[in-house]
């Protein structure tokens, strides 16, 4: 009996002291509605929509697994800009809803988006006392729009975003060409200013003589040629400082392995 | 004694048993929620909460007074009662400052002791007026625990009284001395258990385990009468803390004690109060084996233990 109460003890003590710590510590209890709760950065709240992105392409509402989007459009005609040009039809957006009664909050209507019209918003006290009221319009999806949270900042050594990559991509096809004339003039100077160059110097081979000599950075402002306009965008945006040679010397290898071709069918 | 000054002793015993047991219950929210992580009430008379058990108290008024149709009526109906007076009773023999407890009586301990029993009597009468067999269970396990304990209470208390000479609480806490704590350190331990035990408390809540007995004897019980059983409750504990706080733990002795004696006393009531709800916390439900075994292996010799070192404490002239 004895053994046996001597074992129980510190058992029982252990309770005590369980309890007293527990007691000591913060409490657990999350205070809602007086205190907002601190809530995970990408939270999925509720589907805020930027309307002015939107271009009624109804692939959100195509992919929604249980058919809560709502779309209406119409086309407008939006007259020639230039005199005897085209005129151009555009989409309308009339109404888009979220019936957040089906939603079932995968998010697949914001992945697929192409124009980032649909974003999470951590935002989620929209109750309603009826079922009903649950189907918001595109006012109140755009109202959610300002508590949704700017972009997670990139991981210190990611890959650029796509945007951003597609933007410093010299153009298919006609890159051949630019990137001889590059390659085959000042190429081999710096392998950051490589990347871009055949752009800028892409539209004169007739002129391919003195463009490698001067900097590409001041020659196409210098320049008045059709694609000028191009040019200076490409040169402004391309230029973040440190990131440069690590993405620039990669991409200098094939201008400077594909150049070889290049001049030799501007030599035939 | 005048008139006017039994007018007022009886009142403020009527208001210290109204207002003691609201404190304790309120303390027992809060500690019992920080012990378990939770923040307890918080809302009701705005400062965290302290208007609970006010809230409560009306919550319970509100509600309809029910007896069930094959209930034995008027013991139904007395039960709470019965349950309820005799803390009150208790409660104003109970010394608070030097020289002055609301009735002195010349054998107060028997008194309190034979008054906090009727009170267990009352969840007997309970149980068995319901016409239920949860309450009637309920009120047997109250029955056979209220055997059970009464007797350690007895001997501990009896060991404290053949230490004071004395059967008056009043004398009693008068003659305390600190050196009794260590002498009389296994009759508390032994009355503190079977306290806790005879007011149905967890770890010994078998009356009322509401898992087995959905609440035991007070199953058919609603509204007010069910509220004077928990408040029943709850004075027992103000009764039976305060009575440990003046026999062990010496009532009024502490510095100042011609001042502030009452607040000696109600302190260290408090204080056992709050471990008594601590160990509601910490430890499970004793089965009903379990309970009574403790009692008759454990506290009975532990207290005639005690008892034969007082008698031998008090021959020798400790």
């Amino acid at each position: 009996m004895v053994s046996r109460k001597g074992s129980g003890l510190p058992g029982i003590l252990k309770g005590l002291v369980t309890t007293a710590r527990t007691a000591l510590r913060p409490t657990h209890t999350a205070e809602y509605p007086d205190v907002a709760p601190d809530l995970p950065p990408r939270s999925r709240g509720v589907i805020a929509l930027l309307e002015e992105n939107c271009t009624s392409c109804m692939l959100c509402a195509r992919e929604c697994p249980d058919w809560c989007i709502y779309i209406d459009s119409h086309k407008e005609t939006i007259p020639a800009t230039t005199e005897g040009g085209r005129e151009r039809q555009r989409n309308v957006l009339d109404r888009f809803a979220i019936d957040f009664s089906l939603c079932m909050y995968c998010g697949i209507c914001i992945e697929v988006c192409p124009f980032d019209a649909l974003h999470w918003s951590p935002q989620f006290e929209y109750a309603e006392v009826d079922i009903l009221d649950l189907l918001h319009e595109k006012d109140r999806l755009g109202g959610w729009m300002a508590t949704v949270p700017p972009p997670p900042a990139l991981d210190e050594r990611a890959a650029e975003p796509a945007e951003i990559a597609a933007s410093n991509k010299p153009a298919r096809g006609t890159g051949l060409v630019g990137a001889g004339g590059a390659g085959a003039g000042g190429g081999g100077a710096a392998g950051g200013t490589g990347a871009r160059m055949p752009r800028t110097v892409r539209p004169r081979p007739a002129g391919a003589g003195p463009a490698p000599t001067t900097p590409p950075a001041t020659d196409p402002t210098a320049s008045t040629d059709p694609t000028a306009p191009v040019a200076p965008d490409d040169t402004g945006t391309v230029p973040p400082p440190a990131k440069e040679p690590l993405t620039g010397t990669p991409e200098s290898v094939p201008d400077d392995t594909s150049p070889t071709p290049p001049p030799a069918d501007e030599a035939t | 004694m005048s008139v006017l000054e039994v007018v007022v002793r009886a009142l403020s015993v009527l208001a210290a048993f109204l207002v003691l047991p609201l404190l304790v219950g309120q303390t027992e929210h809060k500690v019992m929620a920080h012990m378990q992580g939770r923040l307890g009430p918080m809302y009701a008379g705005g400062y965290h909460g302290w208007a609970q058990l006010v809230a409560d108290g009306v919550k319970f008024v509100q509600k309809e007074d029910i007896t069930p149709r094959a209930a034995d009526r008027w013991v139904f109906r007395l039960a709470p009662a019965v349950a309820l007076i005799p803390y009150l009773v208790a409660l104003a023999t109970i010394p608070i400052a030097p020289g002055v407890a609301a009735i002195d009586v010349p054998a107060s301990v028997v008194l309190v002791l034979a008054a906090t029993s009727v009170g267990a009597l009352g969840t007997l009468m309970a149980g068995w007026a319901s016409a239920n067999k949860y309450a009637l269970l309920g009120g047997l396990r109250a029955a056979a625990q209220l055997v059970s304990y009464e007797l350690p209470i007895v001997l501990a208390v009896a060991s404290m009284a053949l230490a004071g000479g004395s059967l008056s609480l009043l004398t009693l806490t008068d003659r305390w001395s600190p050196w009794w704590m260590l002498w009389q350190l296994p009759g508390a331990v032994v009355f503190l258990v079977a306290a806790v035990a005879e007011l149905q408390r967890p770890p010994f809540d078998m009356p009322v385990a509401d898992a087995e007995l959905v609440m035991g004897a007070w199953t058919e019980y609603t509204g007010l009468r069910f509220a004077f059983f928990l408040l029943a409750e709850y004075a027992g504990i103000v009764v039976m803390s305060l009575l440990f706080a003046t026999l062990w733990l010496g009532g009024w002795h502490g510095p100042f004690e011609d001042t502030l004696g009452w607040l000696w006393t109600l302190l260290k009531g408090f204080v056992v109060a709050v471990v008594v709800i601590w160990v509601r916390v910490a430890w499970p439900r004793l089965r009903e084996d379990q309970l009574q075994r403790l009692a008759w292996l454990w506290l009975v010799p532990l207290a005639l233990l005690q008892l034969m070192l007082t008698g031998v404490g008090v021959v020798l002239g400790w």
